[in-house]
């Protein structure tokens, strides 16, 4: 692959207005660009400013991701936009609930998996469980692909958080 | 004052007239009511009523284009807005500042599919620069402040203001534009010095360089363009404009090329493919000007000044990118181009301004004037020649009719010709032409016109007649969608499908009948008699020019051509660049 068609994934964080209509803005702006969006998660962050994040994750060629940012940039209500992948290391994390309905052999083994991955189980009947699991996506993805067999019926995942690691802010 | 509690709709007079709005484009309806009464208790603000909304929004364009201010329109909900539509997405593309102001239907009622609902917020997200949705009479003034402060700042474009009717009646507090300040948006309007140092370095340094720059030049303001005028002339290099750049480098000079681009000229488009620097300031390398973009000036180094971020890099990869206003930008490369230690070799771009005299020498938009047909390119030139000197602009529809304007008028001044450059609008002048009327009114005002455009906004001219502008619609009759017919010569076959002008109106009667006078023209040697007859009628003249109906533009760049592969007309059968299947698919 050359230079221009090699797709990278990017996690980019923005901080904007937490206004009416702003997320559909977000939104728009990559569905009407062509832009992928491989999760997006978004909650209020600062009270007093009134400021939301937005986390994205996204995939795109060297240039699409520089446009990305560029084009986020346009949008009025952001603040600012931080490239976690290439700032620097960050942290990453997602949350997913796995529902898994199973018995006997299965049961069990659906705990003693959920054990290795430090999964907890936040609910359970006779019948069923369901798992919280949280890490980075690989790992969620992991454990999902891991109830699969054992039962799993139902699965929520939050999409990506992510922050930079040590003294950096965005 | 400030704390004096007044009804929502005052509150927007009074900031749109502290926010010095002297104009305002309009059409009344339901959701606004509340607004028109208050247009009527005042007189600052004068009210220009359109004929469909769409019309008010290419008015305001208009008069931004011709006067540096925004324009400011004023449309009921549902329908009213649904209509401004089209122009609110010509501004954006163009960079236009627009406010417009929408009804809308009560708060309480927004979402139960009210009479006259519109979700306008969501039906113009993608077409504004940024738009408001108010439900609070007290965030009126903020609003309408922040919205001129974003339309104008950064690169400019339409703001929305959707202002539901119980918020117009509500009432609630007034602040005064200084008391708006914006928390988020505070575009770069400096340039980094180290890369201005880096730039002028290149310039200085260059064999065979060009400046090729665009609308961002003129929306700078006409400081902009002096200061371009002066670099360029301080280099001694070449210089081309874009569709939208036109004026802001005097087109008489002998260092302007013409336009660039798809109907570019010859020299312009090969000075661009062969350039070892290339300086792009205030343009972004738009699918007209590059065409095929791996073909694309592959021996330069590029510069690209620009105010927004994402123009650079988006189609083209450059060397020294610069953020920043155009004036502060070039202000700053005068200075570092003066206190330069290193000039330039005394007769080091010879060469190039000769390979520049051969092409030249092609002379590209020569055409005969020979037969009993009006040949468009002459109507253009003679327009061109007869208004000369004269306090003029030009506006134009869309088609061929508006790529010889652009080739054959010429622009010694920024913000004397308004055109529909990114979205391609056609209806567009007669709209804009009232505008630039309003503005300047005493000044000539022409629009360019198509006969097919002038149909998509005849209405207007009962506006035209309302407020006496004396506006002239100049249409060159080619009884087709000339534009499209060229293309379905060259690209279908020969096919005509649809594209020839069934059963027009008598454009003569049609003036007439709204008070306007009607001209019409058949005969090459009337051509200089009609057009001083248009110049000398005081009211509003619409000219039925009649001209060739078989005449192409030339240079083109075929779709998917590299930009230097020009067919310049009268090529032998299959001579010349050849439309690839990848180009059929390109627009
Ligand atoms: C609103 C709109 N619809 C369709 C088009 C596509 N289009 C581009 S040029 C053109 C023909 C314009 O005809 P006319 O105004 O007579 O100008 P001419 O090309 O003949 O000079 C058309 C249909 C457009 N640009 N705008
Ligand atoms: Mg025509």
């Amino acid at each position: 692959m050359t230079e221009d068609t090699e797709i990278f994934r990017h996690t980019i964080s923005v901080l904007v207005d937490n206004e009416f209509g702003v997320l559909a803005r977000v939104v728009g702006l990559f569905s009407g660009r062509g832009y992928n969006i491989e999760s997006l998660t978004v909650a209020r962050v600062d009270e007093t400013e009134n400021l939301s994040r937005i986390t994205i994750v996204t995939t795109g060629t060297a240039m699409v991701i520089e446009q990305i940012k560029a084009q986020l940039g346009r949008l009025v209500p952001v603040h600012k936009i931080a490239d976690l992948t290439i700032d620097g290391p960050s942290v990453e994390r997602e949350m997913a609930l796995v529902k898994v309905v199973s018995k006997g052999e299965k049961r069990v083994e659906a705990l003693r998996m959920a054990d290795i991955f430090r999964a907890r189980a936040v609910d359970t009947t006779e019948d069923s469980f369901v798992f919280e699991v949280t890490g980075v996506p690989d790992k969620v993805k992991a454990f999902i692909g891991l109830m699969e067999p054992l039962g799993k019926a139902e699965v929520c995942r939050t999409g990506v958080v992510a922050v930079h690691r040590g003294t950096d802010v965005i | 004052m400030a704390n004096q509690e007044m009804t929502g709709a005052e509150i927007v007079i009074k900031a749109l007239k502290d926010q010095g709005v002297e104009v305002i484009f309009g059409y009344p309806g339901g959701a606004v009511l509340p607004l028109y009464d208050e247009i009527f208790k005042q007189n600052s603000i004068r009210h220009i009523l359109v004929r469909q909304e769409g019309g008010a929004v290419h008015a305001a364009e208009g008069y931004a284009r011709s006067t540096g201010k925004p324009g400011v329109v004023l449309v009921t909900s549902g329908p009213g807005a649904t209509n401004a539509v089209t122009g609110l997405a010509d501004a954006l593309m163009d960079s236009i500042p627009v406010i417009c102001l929408t009804g809308q239907v009560a708060t309480h009622m927004i979402g139960n599919d009210a009479f006259q609902e519109a979700d306008t917020v969501g039906i113009t997200r993608p077409v504004t620069k940024h738009n408001y949705l108010v439900k609070d009479a007290n965030d009126l003034a903020r609003t309408v402040h922040e919205a001129f402060y974003v339309a104008t700042n950064g690169r400019p474009g339409p703001i929305v203001i959707d202002l539901p009717k119980d918020v117009q009646l509500a009432s609630g507090k007034y602040l005064p534009p200084s008391m708006v300040k914006h928390k988020s948006y505070k575009p770069q309007v400096k340039g980094d010095l180290k890369a201005i140092k880096a730039a002028v370095k290149l310039i200085s340094n260059a064999k065979r360089p060009i400046f090729y720059t665009g609308g961002g030049v003129i929306n700078s303001g006409p400081k902009a363009s002096k200061l371009l005028t002066q670099l360029v002339r301080l280099t001694g290099h070449p210089i081309t404009n874009t569709l939208m750049g036109l004026g802001a480098y005097p087109a008489s000079d002998k260092q302007f090329l013409g336009m660039l681009g798809m109907h570019g000229t010859y020299e312009a488009n090969n000075a661009m493919h062969d350039c070892d620097v290339m300086v792009c300031i205030g343009a972004r390398f738009d699918d007209r000007i590059t065409g095929r973009l791996d073909a694309f000036s592959p021996k330069s180094k590029k510069i690209h000044i620009d105010i927004d971020p994402s123009s650079i890099n988006k189609n083209i990869q450059v060397d020294i990118p610069i953020v920043g206003d155009v004036a502060h930008v070039l202000e700053d490369m005068i200075k570092v181009w003066k206190s330069e230690v290193h000039k330039p070799e005394a007769g080091a771009t010879k060469k190039w301004w000769a390979q520049i005299q051969e092409w030249r020498a092609k002379d590209c938009l020569k055409f005969e004037q020979k037969g009993k047909a009006i040949k468009p390119q002459y109507a253009l030139q003679r327009l061109n020649e007869l208004t000369k000197g004269m306090d003029r602009y030009f506006t134009t529809e869309v088609g061929q009719h508006q790529m010889w304007a652009a080739q054959y008028l010429q622009f010694e001044e920024p913000n004397r010709w308004m055109t529909s450059g990114g979205l391609g609008t056609m209806g567009y002048g007669l709209p804009a032409a009232m505008g630039v009327q309003i503005a300047h009114p005493d000044a000539l005002v022409v629009d360019v016109a198509g006969e097919a455009s002038t149909m998509m906004n005849i209405q207007e001219l009962s506006t035209i007649l309302q407020y006496r502008l004396p506006v002239k619609v100049f249409i060159l009759n080619n009884e087709y969608m000339g534009m499209v017919r060229q293309w379905q010569e060259l690209l279908h076959g020969g096919r005509y499908s649809e594209s020839y002008m069934e059963s027009l109106p008598d454009f003569v009667k049609l003036a007439e009948a709204f008070g306007s006078t009607g001209l019409r023209c058949t005969d090459p040697d009337k051509v200089d008699d009609c057009i001083k007859e248009m110049i000398a009628i005081k009211g509003p003249v619409v000219v039925d020019m009649i001209v060739d109906k078989a005449e192409n533009v030339f240079p083109m760049v075929p779709s998917g051509a590299a930009h230097n592969e020009m067919l310049l007309g009268g090529e032998a059968d299959g001579a010349g660049p050849k439309v690839t299947s990848d180009g059929l698919s390109l627009v």
